[in-house]
């Protein structure tokens, strides 16, 4: 479904700061993976996420979804292809617009903008439905502002825009970091119904080890830029924590420090 | 200081607060709905004068001519928007570049640096002579007045197409836009179009209101339009919640704009001055915001994510 090959990109090349955050990054992701990313600080986590989603161009390599080669193809173009949520609730929605107007825009990906309208009354009754099923209360509040949400309810929100047209893979980019245990939790069994509903093609970013764990059917481990683990199947199901500390150890050869890491 | 000096002014200070209305508009659609501020109005509004005026030199009809000088402000739009989006440069020095060029561009078309029209010669849609003592469909108010009403609802449809809604949600936040597939660039530019476009047309109608296209008529109008803005949401904005009735409420502003102006000049206060204090009441308006944020806000403690997942 996705297949990443020797991509590389370096920021601020030819300076002091130079940091290679992709470094000949291979990656094979298939049909319906859900698959979990961790790493530390500055692995290319978010790095690799937003080659995939176009918001800049690569320095070397090339970037196929579906075996459709899109490294070439604008941000928005290829955002036909994918459904992003990212860390950050104020990034995923338009704020002074509500929230049956958010739930269209996302609607209408991929599809050519035209005069038609820009919301329709059968659009609502789905949209009123598919909120109803986030159980959140949004379903009789459509046309409020979607910048008086919650962070929680905006990242549920950005999660159903993500997929109300169902893209070929799901880009969640630490999607639950900005949330408090509890909204970040129902998030995630959010996340999981609607990937599990839909057979989603996953990529999920976490500062989590053990949500790395628990969810999806394969587990990378990235650090500066390269993927130095990878887990699937009946092993990724055995996975500990103290597993993952200890391979982390292995490969890097160095201790895996963050506290966020291990307690988060 | 005679009250009724200040009264029989008020039909044409009414007429030029509607004229301007309509660049406000123009002015808000980039400002608030983009995210814009664009500078390029204080020489598309001269654009649009001049070619007005020519047109109607050449023979044209007063609509055909109108219609020609809303074209050239999008043109204007699209430069203006063509330096940002393919170019990089960053918006505020994208309008500047565009305004300082039409200051040729604008000279070029009148051939000099003022040119008068004879309302008696052409068959206008709107001047200061029209303003009283006609019947009531010359008389501009009136004109400008079903203009306005025609103009705001044809954005309230427009901004609530899949296009429209396309151009809101790229100002509010573009990386959002981007995401779900919109072409940033080609809203931004789409927007700058409208925008100038309107203040295109806007020049023209002052051009004819006011006898004359001048090569330094559009200077400030940037000002001009934030002022009407600015009043027209501080105002009308508790009332007004509804997007049409947001931009009617901008018109308004304008006119109460000019009303303030007029009074002011009523009260003896050197018109050399008034550009000064145009300027410091935007300042002043722009500041409350922000004011208000850093000095009366009180400090309120943050609910926990209980029961708001």
């Amino acid at each position: 479904m996705l297949e990443l090959r020797n991509v590389t990109k370096v920021f601020n090349p030819g300076t002091v700061n130079e940091k290679i955050a992709l470094d000949n990054f291979s990656m094979t992701l298939e049909d319906g993976e859900f698959v979990t990313v961790i790493g530390g600080n500055g692995a290319g986590k978010s790095t690799m996420m937003n080659a995939i989603a176009g918001v800049w161009p690569v320095d070397a390599g090339q970037i196929l979804i579906d075996g459709e080669d899109v490294t070439k193809l604008s941000e928005h173009k290829r955002a036909k292809y994918l459904g992003r949520v990212f860390q950050d609730p104020m990034m995923g929605t338009a704020a002074t617009m509500g929230i049956e107007e958010n739930l269209a825009l996302a609607k209408r990906r991929g599809y050519g903008r035209t005069l038609r309208a820009g919301i329709t009354k059968k659009e609502r009754e789905d949209y009123r439905q598919r909120l109803a099923i986030l159980g959140l209360g949004l379903e009789d509040r459509l046309t409020t502002k979607v910048g008086l949400l919650s962070g929680g309810q905006r990242q549920a929100l950005t999660l159903l825009m993500a997929t109300l047209q169902k893209p070929k893979l799901l880009l969640l980019d630490e999607h639950t970091a900005a949330l408090d245990p509890k909204t970040a939790a129902k998030v995630l069994e959010i996340t999981e119904y609607i990937v599990n509903k839909d057979h989603l093609t996953t990529l999920m970013i976490t500062h989590n080890m053990k949500d790395a764990i628990v969810h999806g059917n394969r587990l990378i481990m990235l650090m500066d830029g390269r993927i130095i683990l990878d887990i699937r199947g009946e092993e990724k199901k055995k996975l500990t924590v103290e597993d993952l500390l200890h391979k982390f150890g292995e490969a890097s050869g160095e201790e895996f420090t963050s506290d966020k890491a291990i307690l988060g | 200081m005679n009250v009724l000096n200040l009264l029989i002014a008020m039909p044409g200070v009414l007429t030029q607060g509607l004229i301007w209305g309509i660049a406000a508009i123009g002015i808000y659609i980039t400002y608030r709905i983009l995210d814009f501020a664009d500078l390029t109005v204080d020489g598309s509004l001269c654009t649009g004068g001049a070619v007005c005026i020519m047109m109607l030199f050449s023979g044209y009809n007063v609509v055909i001519s109108m219609l020609a000088a809303t074209f050239a402000g999008m043109l204007t739009g699209l430069a203006t928007g063509i330096f940002h989006t393919f170019m990089g440069i960053p918006p505020i020095l994208s309008g500047i570049l565009t305004q300082l060029a039409l200051y040729s561009v604008n000279l070029e078309i009148m051939g000099k640096a003022n040119q008068v029209i004879n309302v008696d010669k052409y068959n206008l849609l709107v001047s200061l002579r029209y303003t009283k003592g006609v019947s009531i469909y010359k008389n501009s108010i009136f004109v400008m007045a079903v203009a306005i009403i025609l103009l705001v609802v044809i954005l309230y449809w427009f901004f609530g197409t899949e296009l429209g809604c396309a151009l809101r949600a790229t100002g509010c936040n573009d990386g959002m836009a981007r995401a779900q597939g919109i072409n940033t660039n080609f809203s931004k530019v789409l927007g700058l179009m409208i925008s100038n476009g309107l203040v295109g047309l806007s020049g023209a109608l002052l051009s004819q209101y006011q006898g004359f296209a001048d090569i330094n008529m559009a200077r400030g109008a940037i000002v001009i339009g934030l002022a009407a803005v600015i009043i027209g949401e501080a105002v009308f904005g508790r009332w007004f919640h509804n997007f049409g009735l947001k931009l009617i409420g901008i018109a308004c502003g304008s006119v109460l704009y000019f009303i303030v102006l007029q009074t002011v000049t009523w009260m003896g206060v050197d018109p050399n001055w008034l550009k000064f204090f145009s300027a410091m009441i935007v300042a002043i308006f722009l500041a409350i915001p922000y004011w208000k944020d850093k000095y009366f806000t009180k400090p309120t403690i943050k609910e926990g994510g209980k029961n708001h997942a």
